[in-house]
């Protein structure tokens, strides 16, 4: 690219040929001319409306700002003073941005504005939103229609992905550094030299993410998936019994001991002052009974509540224990499924997340049950990433519909969204990106675009020419059949 | 364990499995615990340990060698598998004391025979090897240059840190040469374009699993990146663009590198079908295709009845066993009714060929000495039971589709095939020379080729190299999960096999 004789053409198109081929995911509603205006990258300029409420000094838009100019521009110096040999008329040099509400400091929240309006046209170059969370996703978009002729926790951000559901810890490995239980993180990670997160890096991830629009949704699940919890925190975990005598093996968290229950309050204290967002996500899945029936404690325990031979009543004991614990931190919760499935008593603002394909009912059967009980839910079960399979399977993805299921519309609007999930029992940095992108590219559309818009040609244009585009971000997004882009990814 | 949607294994048994898992002890130190993969012939270890001081320690020729500073072959290998022993280590702080009687400080290569330093490898290299691993000079004895690479890899698989951080090796006489001498895998670049880098890449990751032939499907239908010198418009014409193109450059560069890895590179020009590319750049290639009486717009495969056609392929065939180095050339013939002639005119340009099964199947004469590549599943058994009967040499890759990508763990699949499960008498079993793990790039190219391709090859690799009787799953998964590891630390994005960490989690 010669520095000097940098020229982008901002292109609006016809909604079906050429360039909008380039929006991913679709907008609710867009128009557009076959007008064009020319960029100059060193005249250009993302500038605040006289009138918006977020001006200079708005963190979350000054560093978009940069971002995006990075992106569309490279790093072209626009400090070099140029002359510019022709005035065109068609030149747009500025994108302004008004933001009506105020607030710049805060964190994106479920209840969070995303809408925004982009206008250009001979009069105005106009990105308008509620909110800045909504200007970002505004940015996204612009970005997008700018057509350049050839020379991380960002790609969810490109795919206006707003959550980032992070499992942080599960039987296998528990790396999150805990200032209250050290011990934890130090016998329970992979390595605590060197397999953790620390405070800094969970505060790095969540400001990051911030900056994107990004909640970040911590998940601690338990009583199931605690494994390695146990080194760290002696008499946590239920101790199996064959027989009359202890296996040595152990099971869930022991819901039988007062200990337990201050353990997770103080745990959870931590945990709701580390993590800003207003839901915390407390797991509760696959709770194996099979140990907890072995331990004569237990046993003992059941016989003393009057649970009978019904585990699901020790399980429900615990999780509403527990709920009750974290709602006094100011919190809200989201569990899978299984809390909902077994009859847990939970408070009526819970918001349940359906990852069963099948059991006990398909997953389109669950939604109706979850929503028609009035929780709110989200969608996974289809949406497991982390299944691969031979073939271009982004198109089973692209094809789910969340509200195809029967009830009323009150109902449907209890679906507030769903997440892909990449699991990471076969998956570390060596793949993550690849086996993500651009399949999740499929579930984003899905989350955010009109019901309406679901034609897999339109979609498959649009989706490959996207993956070219996150690869020239720097995003190691795998192919989605043969063919090619302009720029390939080079290893280094 | 996250067994979320997978009925696979229960959760007790899982449970069971965590606990033992949980109480081994870290990777690091393991003693005694051999990370060699593929497994040698012969392996015999003692507890008794040397030490290697990076500052003090090096590779050289002995003074009976018949190879000597002037075989590159060896002295690039040195440098090499130093780098990968002591991972860039800085030595010029000084070094540890270390007892003279446990010091190792010296390799010495011994190569017996001609050494064919300047020769490309072939299907009849010696790759065998001999290791004695003991201070204060270890051994490392092969008949050609060959070999000595294969021990170079395996001296550096046995070479581990201490807790203390001391680079360790126990006392060992291994004694190594590969159960089957072609052990291939197969590249396609024109689904998707692999930038040379990848390809290299590639290279380096099959020179750590002991593959020797690097079976380059260079052109199909949808792209031809092969810039012909002979024929400028097949590429001008027929490569995605022209920034998606293997120029004379870049094929030179890719023979090299695998020559000095002791990797054969073996072109796959396909045709006469898998040929739509091919005509973009040589008109009246391709046979129009009709609708009634009227020309449809499309083209077939290679029109057999032009002379045209007959004069193009000649030449293009000329260049190719020019540019080329390998006595093999593979033909291709899948998928669509093959001309035998050209079989004949490989032969004349003292080639030998290679041909996908359909040649054989459509009951194609063939010229005895013609490799069959078996790639079709069902009973690939019993193929290769009648084309080993039928006299031909064969090459097994039906099982090892590693395109063909599943859920979970899916290299014991691979690495529980039996080449040899099928009935024939001893010469016909002698007649597999080997095989070839396929990654076809219909939905592959730089972004996720490597973490698909490693480790569930390296699966491959040792059936193909080590004895019949290596099969146990257990000691597999134990070795090729530390295997995985050190391929990451040298660079190789390899992916994960299951659940687990590596020290070294690498810059991915």
């Amino acid at each position: 690219m010669a520095g000097s004789t940098l020229r982008f053409s901002l292109l609006l198109a016809a909604a079906f040929a050429g360039r909008a081929t380039a929006l991913w995911p679709w907008p609710q509603y867009i128009q557009t001319s076959e007008l064009r205006y020319t960029i100059f990258p060193q005249s250009f300029q993302f500038q605040y409306h006289l009138s918006s409420a977020a001006q200079v000094g708005c963190s979350v838009l000054d560093e978009a700002f940069q971002r995006y100019r990075d992106l569309l521009f490279g790093s072209v110096a626009f400090r070099f003073p140029h002359p510019i040999e022709k005035r065109h008329t068609s030149e747009k040099n500025s994108l302004v941005v008004l933001v009506v509400t105020p607030g710049c400091d805060q964190f994106p929240s479920l209840g969070s504005v995303e809408n925004y309006t982009l206008t250009i046209n001979d009069e105005q170059s106009l990105l308008l939103s509620e909110t800045v969370w909504g200007a970002l996703r505004g940015l996204e978009t612009f970005s997008q229609l700018i057509w350049r002729s050839p020379e991380g926790t960002d790609v969810m951000a490109y795919n206006k992905f707003n959550v980032f559901h992070w499992h942080l810890v599960d039987d296998s490995s528990f790396p999150y550094e805990s200032f209250t239980f050290p011990e934890l993180t130090k016998k329970g990670s992979y390595n605590p030299a060197t397999h953790i997160y620390t405070a800094q890096d969970v505060k790095e991830v969540i400001e990051y993410a911030r900056l994107r629009g990004i909640r970040v949704l911590a998940e601690f699940d338990t009583p199931g998936h605690t494994l390695s919890w146990g080194p760290g925190v002696p008499g946590l975990l239920t101790p199996c019994y064959s027989g009359s005598h202890p296996s040595g093996t152990f099971g869930p968290v022991n819901p039988a001991l007062n200990n337990t229950y201050e353990f997770m309050s103080t745990f959870f204290l931590e945990i709701s002052t580390v993590f800003p967002d207003f839901y915390l996500h407390l797991g509760g899945d696959e709770v194996d009974f099979t140990c907890w029936k072995s331990n004569p404690d237990i046993q003992a325990f059941m016989k003393k509540k009057g649970f009978g031979d019904d585990f699901k009543k020790l399980e429900s004991f615990y999780i509403q224990t527990l709920l009750d614990i974290v709602s006094a931190y100011g919190k809200g919760y989201v569990v899978w499924q299984e809390v909902f499935d077994n009859k847990v008593k939970v408070r009526p603002d819970t918001i349940i997340q359906v990852w069963r394909e099948e059991i006990p009912v398909k997953y389109v059967k669950e939604l109706a049950l979850v929503t028609r009980a009035g929780f709110r839910a989200l969608l996974s079960a289809p949406w497991y990433l982390n299944h691969i399979t031979y073939g271009p399977d982004w198109k089973e993805i692209y094809l789910v519909e969340p509200l195809a299921f029967e009830g009323s519309p009150e109902q449907k609007a209890l679906v507030i969204g769903g997440e892909a999930c990449m699991w990471g029992e076969y998956v570390d940095s060596t793949n993550l990106v690849p086996r993500l992108w651009p399949r999740a590219g499929a579930v984003a559309e899905r989350l955010w675009s009109n019901k309406m818009v679901s034609n897999l040609d339109f979609a498959f244009k649009r989706l490959a020419h996207f993956r070219c585009e996150l690869l020239r971000r720097g995003v190691q997004a795998q192919p989605l059949s043969v063919g090619y882009c302009d720029m390939e990814f080079e290893q280094t | 364990m996250e067994q979320r949607g997978l009925a696979r294994l229960r959760l007790p048994g899982l449970l069971a499995l965590l606990a033992a898992l949980a109480a081994r002890t870290p990777r690091v130190s393991a003693s005694g615990d051999l990370n060699l993969w593929p497994l040698p012939v012969s392996l015999k270890t003692t507890p008794r340990l040397f030490y290697l001081s990076p500052g003090n320690f090096f590779f050289g020729h002995s003074p009976t060698s018949k190879a000597g500073p002037s075989c590159a072959v060896l002295q690039e290998a040195f440098r090499r598998y130093y780098d990968y022993i002591f991972g860039f280590y800085k030595w010029h702080h000084g070094h540890n004391k270390i007892p003279s009687e446990m010091e190792l400080q010296k390799l010495e290569v011994s190569v017996i025979m001609d050494p064919e330093c300047d020769s490309f490898p072939s299907i009849t290299s010696d790759e065998s090897y001999t290791l004695l691993v003991k201070g204060p000079v270890a051994t490392l004895t092969a008949n050609r240059v060959w070999g000595v690479l294969r021990g170079l890899e395996t001296f550096s698989q046995l070479i581990y840190q201490d807790s203390y951080g001391t680079f360790t090796a126990n006392e060992s006489n291994i004694v190594d040469s590969p159960r089957f001498p072609h052990r291939g895998i197969l590249i396609d670049t024109s689904r998707h374009f692999l930038p040379v880098k990848t390809i290299l890449k590639t290279l380096d990751a099959m020179a750590f699993n002991k593959f020797n032939v690097l079976h380059w499907h260079i052109v199909d239908d949808q792209s031809f990146p092969y810039q012909s010198i002979s024929f400028p418009e097949l590429s001008n014409k027929g490569s995605y663009s022209l920034s998606h193109v293997y120029t004379p450059n870049d094929v030179r560069t890719v023979i090299e590198y695998a020559r000095l890895r002791g990797i054969r590179v073996l072109p796959e020009f396909d045709s006469p079908g898998h040929t739509e590319s091919w005509g973009k750049g040589q008109k009246d290639l391709l046979t129009p295709c009709y609708h009634a009486r009227e020309p449809s717009g499309t083209f077939g495969p290679i029109n057999p009845i032009l002379n045209s056609t007959y004069s193009f392929l000649s030449k293009l065939f000329k260049e190719i066993s020019t540019v080329f180095p390998d006595e093999f050339i593979h033909l291709g013939g899948d998928e669509v009714n093959f001309n035998c002639w050209v079989l004949d005119m490989i032969s004349t340009m003292k080639k030998r060929s290679i041909v996908w099964q359909e040649v054989y199947d459509d009951e194609g004469k063939l010229l005895p000495g013609t490799v069959v590549q078996v790639w079709k599943m069902g009973d690939f058994y019993k193929e290769l039971e009648n084309i080993t009967a039928a006299g031909f040499p064969v090459i097994i890759s039906a099982p090892w589709y590693l395109d063909v990508i599943n859920y979970g763990q899916d290299w014991r699949q691979y690495y529980s095939v039996k080449p040899l499960n099928f009935a024939g008498t001893p010469e016909q079993k002698q007649l597999v020379i080997g095989g070839e793990a396929c990654i076809w790039g219909e939905y592959v190219d730089a972004t996720n080729l490597t973490p698909r391709l490693w480790p569930r090859a390296s699966a491959v690799g040792e059936r193909l190299w080590s004895p019949q009787e290596v099969t146990d799953l257990d000691d597999a998964y134990r070795r090729l999960t530390r295997h995985r590891c050190r391929m990451v630390r040298r660079g190789i994005a390899a992916q994960p096999l299951f659940t687990g960490y590596c020290e070294h989690e690498g810059r991915m």
